[in-house]
């Protein structure tokens, strides 16, 4: 890792104002996927704000929904008695996110912010239609998620909270890269007051993306079969060692009907 | 008999310190006026260096020194050797290309070493790494070893035109093709053995350092052979004479094969220390390991198996290119020979084989003996063959294999190997009884109404271990005696030391090597310690690998025990006044038969180092060495029943059961070999199933860290089935085979030979992924959905 | 630099140490507690596991910035004058080979044993050999590693 100053500020304030201050700063959340970057020397920040002091975790119901705060850790989520009561769909997808350890310091936030187009909570972020709120506005998830590690944020702004209301239903099904266990094929299904939407992660060479093939299959008949009748189309899917765009385009379908059948 | 005898599990004695955190691996050792050092890399995978500019590294803070290859050169440091001489069919010897531990004008794969950074942390050294400027001339490259044979691919080294190191065969071609010819059936067979990184959990790991007052090296390093290294830094790379130079392989986090070599970096940091005066560390990061300890495996191959009427084989031809990366390895060129093609007989009686090996350099990762070397691409030759031919002439696997097995002992093989003992049969038969094999059709009828496909799948693997006799290695080739030694010193007290040149890196030494000593002597197991590791202490050995270290390196320490025996009935008999021959040693007293007369165990101790009253001439004390050079190798065989479950849908490959039977001869601690199968099995499945080494066309690195090298995880294996038949081995004095390889040997074919009895398609390579498991099923049912 | 303030073991420790430094390196380098190991750079291997306030974690994916103000547990701080049950099951059942992902594999089998015990879940075969996915070991196979976490869940 190469030198760098960390911070750890008490206020979203002062976190603000130090990454305001420095060019090179990064914010720091739960660091299970920056620290690993920057040890790589893929990222090279000059400073660190560490967030975990700005009372940015929690989980709270409001208004029939929850708001969680962008540090609240993965395991805590997975955890969570609000979760479980409201939105039990969200701990599962929590609970399936990396590894114990991992879980025990990555946060919701950081998973926001960074994209991954492997990481699992964009795609439930999409589906379930949540609200990411950051330190000077709130942007609908569809706005949220840009591309591959690319969001809306702009320099300096943090995400602090996600909104979340319930779905009627909604089912999570991964298809685990077998080495790295990121997703390779990740499919969120969900009924939401306004309708059937299925995101998809770790497939899409522009990152989490939603599928209109599959939500209008769903739409007309939700069933594990409508969903695995789709054709997906590998166009615009991710190639690598792991999974060539068919294979994926297949696990699509697939993971769908899973999710649909788990709903 | 004790209770920590031989046949009895017992629990290993080291365990308390790694359980503590108080094992000592290398990188724990700090030494006084500590440097590290880190490595500039080539990231091409091959380029002319036409310079190197560390202007910009040597100004940044805390760096001490940079230095590379031509100074190296300079300082006479010699290139690095290949221990085993292989000579071409057409008489030729093999044409090894030069390897500097530092490239002076020329990198020949990604990761190369170039430069070497000294600095006052491992940080500032790492960091500095990157800013020395080197200047490279890209070249054209080649990964695969059957392209990089062809004519026209981009050329390794000079004194090897065709990029081809030797052109290697084995066994009689004439009679192979005549019994090919006249065979009633003839199956072909084309397949592929992926190139694996053995992954070792403790990355390697090297301090040197450097006494000028004594001009004395020590080098603590991750070694599975410390002594061997000590010969090779010494003999060959001139790094310093063998009388000032101490190699200590302290605890070693894992071997496989990857620890056996010596590597550019523990030559380069030996060096280093002289030239800087300070103690010097290097400690490889993960990705470093990926691009630089020494890979396994990676054969293309093309095999026809003969058959008469009655399925029996007649004859069987083998032609295998090898690819040895981008230099040749200690042991790279005896891998794919002699412990490859001497084991294509299988357990089966075959009149004809011939065998032609074609070795070639590529712009890869040097490969190397990793678990099994060379026996694991025999084995899922011959036991996917057997499988193959089964299914081509519509026969009952488990009968074809029967029907060829090889019934009496000794038995040779067309290709050198003379197996000495063995019950192939009844290997078979336990498998077949603790796997429930007769239950399989219930069990795939109930999967499938699951909408899941079952396969269940064979491998009957034998192989050879020890690698000695010295005399007959030698004549093939070797460039070392393959005996090992051993050293007893009972101490006045009574408490025993034994000085073993075998070395352990998870294999339990310390409690099985203590096991045979209390079993022969009855003395208490924790009157005993058992020492490795450390040239300063040990005479001399070879070291850990070939699954040696209990039939060569146990083999030692009973010879051994036998002197030291000897020496007790000669003191006992003086002292109790009786015969030598007359004395019984049991529970740690050497007492004379019909009489109320004995010495307890420390009482004989004492007596020969006071030296007060010995037998006339007999020397005082008590400490005897022996050296083992076995008669043959050894052959443990198996046979390994595979079940698995497919998903369909996804490709997914579920374990469901893995049933071993395995004949290692006399086993020591049952616990400790049952550890031992079910590592092998695990490294087996991986690569049958998750692992693979990949470069791209232009040999960059694609596999380089866990995100896309796929390790074997708790939920990719299932709990295993072990079960054990012995027949004990008549080549040493335990009656001991060897059980650290087997495993990892026998476990592929039987895994892939079930997945494609799941999928009804005999066409898949290793590793079977989901995509590729899916694109063969997707094939089967319509070959241009697959692509 | 920084200051970095810890409860290691029982023992409050303070360092100044670069920002950069990670948590395994400061157990590594600074308190010489080389029980915990590093076998990867990507945080998977689990070899550097330690226990920061109560929670099992990657210590090679952790600032020991971060953690300042915490209390953490290495695996050299697991046992009194005996084996804790994790340790004496890995031994009892040969759950360690060449002991290099060890201390991580035991400090993850308490950590899961005791989040399972507090939600009331029934920790079985499975559920270890999921939880086990941030750790890898090359010896074992991981048999006698899960046979080991099975037996000191009935232990602890």
């Amino acid at each position: 890792m190469y030198p760098v100053t960390y911070h750890r500020p008490a206020s979203v304030e002062e976190a603000l104002h130090l990454l305001a201050e420095e060019e090179e700063a990064m914010a720091l959340a739960g660091g299970q996927t920056l620290l690993p970057t920057m040890k790589q020397h893929l990222a090279a920040p000059s400073a660190l704000v560490d967030l975990a002091a700005c009372g940015l975790s929690g989980i709270r119901a409001e208004g029939g929904g929850l708001v969680i705060g962008a540090m609240t850790t993965h395991a805590e989520i997975a955890a969570s008695a609000e979760v479980a009561a409201h939105l039990p769909v969200l701990g599962l997808v929590a609970a399936g996110i990396g590894d114990p350890a991992v879980r025990h310091r990555g946060t919701i936030g950081g998973s926001v912010a960074n994209n991954d187009p492997a990481a699992d909570y964009p795609a439930a972020l999409l589906a379930l239609e949540a609200r990411i709120e950051t330190d000077r506005r709130v942007l609908a998830a569809e706005e949220f998620f840009e591309g591959l590690f690319a969001t809306a944020l702009e320099e300096g702004e943090i995400v602090t909270r996600i909104h979340l209301d319930p779905p009627k239903r909604a089912a999570y099904a991964k298809f685990p890269n077998p080495a790295s266990r990121y997703a390779l094929v990740g499919v969120m299904v969900a009924e939401t007051a306004a309708g059937i939407r299925v995101a998809v992660t770790g497939a899409g060479e522009d990152g989490v993306f939603r599928h209109a093939g599959l939500e209008a299959a769903l739409d007309a008949e939700f069933t594990p079969d409508a969903a695995a009748a789709v054709r997906v189309s590998p166009a615009g899917l991710a190639a690598d060692l792991h999974a060539s765009a068919a294979y994926r385009a297949h696990l699509i379908a697939v993971m769908a009907a899973r999710a649909v059948a788990a709903c | 008999m004790s209770e920590n005898g031989i046949g009895k599990p017992v629990k290993r004695r080291e365990d308390r310190r790694f359980l503590t955190g108080r094992g000592r691996y290398t990188d724990d050792l700090r030494m006084e006026n500590q440097a590290y050092a880190a490595f500039v890399r080539s990231p091409h995978a091959h380029a002319r260096v036409s310079g190197i500019d560390a202007a910009a590294a040597l100004e940044q803070e805390g760096v001490i020194r940079v230095l590379t290859g031509p100074e190296l050169v300079a300082d006479g440091i010699g290139n690095i050797i290949t221990g085993w001489a292989i000579t071409s069919k057409d008489g030729a010897p093999m044409k090894v290309g030069d390897w500097s531990a530092l490239a002076t004008d020329r990198v020949r794969y990604v990761g190369d070493a170039v430069a070497v950074v000294i600095a006052e942390t491992r940080q500032g050294a790492r960091n500095a790494a990157e800013l020395v400027e080197v200047s490279y001339e890209e070249l054209p490259a080649v990964a695969r070893g059957d392209r990089a044979l062809q004519p026209g691919a981009p050329q390794l080294h000079d004194v090897a035109p065709g990029n081809l190191v030797f052109d290697w065969e084995i066994g009689d071609a004439a009679a192979t093709d005549a019994a090919l010819a006249a065979a009633a059936t003839v199956v072909e067979l084309s397949l592929e053995n992926n190139r694996l990184a053995p992954n070792a959990m403790e990355p390697r790991s090297a301090v040197a350092v450097h006494d000028p007052a004594e001009d004395h090296y020590t080098l603590y390093t991750t070694s599975q052979n410390p002594h061997v290294a000590r010969l090779v830094l010494s003999a060959f790379y001139q790094v310093a004479p063998e009388h000032k130079l101490r190699v200590v392989a302290p605890d070693v986090g894992g071997g496989f094969g990857s620890k056996i070599y010596i590597y550019p970096e523990e030559i380069t940091c030996l060096w280093a220390a002289m030239k800087t005066g300070r103690s010097v560390k290097w400690t490889s990061e993960r990705n470093e390991a990926f691009m630089t300890d020494a890979h396994g495996r990676d054969h293309v191959t093309t095999a026809r198996m003969g058959f008469d009427e009655g399925g029996r084989i007649t004859g069987f031809k083998v032609e295998t290119i090898a690819n040895l990366g981008a230099y040749c390895s200690l042991f790279a060129t005896a891998t794919p020979t002699y412990l490859y093609a001497t084991l294509l007989s299988g357990q089966y009686d075959i009149p004809a084989i011939h065998a032609n090996v074609k070795a070639a350099y590529s712009n890869t990762v040097p490969v190397d003996a990793y678990r099994g070397a060379g026996r694991p691409e025999a084995t899922y030759l011959v036991e996917r063959m057997m499988t193959t031919a089964a299914r081509q002439m519509g026969m009952e696997e488990a009968e074809l294999r029967r029907r060829n097995f090889i019934q009496s002992f000794p038995h040779q093989t067309p290709v050198i190997m003379c197996y000495d003992a063995g019950d192939f049969p009844g290997n078979l038969d336990k498998a077949m009884a603790a796997a429930d094999v007769a239950g399989f059709p219930a069990r795939r009828a109930e999967a499938a109404a699951r909408g899941m496909l079952r396969g269940l799948g064979y491998s009957c693997y034998i192989e050879a271990c020890g690698i000695a006799p010295s005399k007959a290695v030698g004549a093939l080739g070797a460039g070392v005696g393959l005996w090992e030694s051993a050293e007893m010193r009972v101490n006045p007290v009574g408490t025993i030391e034994i000085l073993t040149g075998s070395h352990s890196h998870g294999q339990g030494h310390e409690t099985t090597f203590a096991q045979i000593v209390a079993d022969r002597f009855g003395v208490p197991i924790e009157s005993i310690s058992i020492l490795h590791g450390d040239t300063d202490k040990v005479q001399f050995g070879m070291g850990t690998y070939g699954s040696r270290s209990g039939a060569v390196g146990m083999s030692a320490i009973v010879r051994a025990m036998d002197k030291v025996e000897a020496k007790v009935r000669r003191i006992a008999a003086h002292l109790l006044d009786g015969a030598p021959e007359d004395i019984v040693i049991e529970d740690g007293q050497a007492r004379l038969p019909g009489t109320n007369r004995s010495l307890a165990w420390h009482e004989i101790g004492l007596a020969a180092y006071t030296a007060h009253d010995l037998p006339e001439g007999m020397e005082p004390g008590l400490k005897e060495t022996a050296f083992y050079d076995p008669v043959n190798f050894t052959f443990p065989a198996g046979t390994y029943i595979c079940e698995v479950e497919v998903d369909p849908q996804t490709g997914v490959v579920r374990i469901v059961q893995f049933t071993a039977a395995d004949d290692f001869g006399t086993v020591i601690n049952p616990m400790i070999v049952e550890g031992q199968v079910h590592g092998g099995v695990a490294q087996g499945i991986g690569q049958a199933l998750l692992e693979q080494v990949v470069y791209d066309e232009a040999g960059q690195l694609l596999t380089g860290s866990y995100m896309d090298y796929c390790m074997p995880r708790a939920d990719d294996v299932p709990f295993y089935t072990i079960t054990h038949n012995a027949t004990v081995c008549p080549g040493n004095p335990l009656g001991m085979k060897g059980c650290g390889e087997a495993g990892a040997i026998g476990s592929p074919p039987a895994v892939i030979n079930a997945v494609t009895d799941a999928i009804g398609t005999n066409d898949l390579s290793m590793p079977a992924t989901p995509m590729k498991v899916w694109q063969a099923l997707a094939g089967a049912r319509a070959p241009a959905a697959a692509e | 630099m920084t200051e970095v303030n810890l409860t290691v073991n029982g023992r409050r420790v303070r360092r100044d140490v670069p920002d950069a430094m990670l948590l395994v390196e400061f157990l590594r380098e600074e308190l010489r507690l080389t029980g915990t190991h590093v076998g990867c750079d990507t945080s998977q291997c689990g070899a550097c596991l330690v226990h920061l306030d109560g929670r099992a974690v990657k210590s090679c994916a952790t600032l020991a910035a971060q953690a300042s103000g915490g209390t953490v547990v290495t695996i050299e701080g697991i046992a009194g004058d005996e084996l804790h049950p994790m340790q004496k099951a890995f031994n009892d059942h040969h759950g360690l080979q060449c002991g290099y992902c060890t201390p991580g594999m035991v400090m993850s089998g308490i950590d899961m044993v005791k989040r399972y015990r507090a939600a009331g879940r029934e920790l079985t075969e499975a559920a270890i050999r999921a939880e086990l996915e941030g750790n890898i070991c090359r010896c074992t196979g991981y048999h006698n590693i899960v046979r080991s976490i099975r037996a000191a869940a009935a232990e602890m």
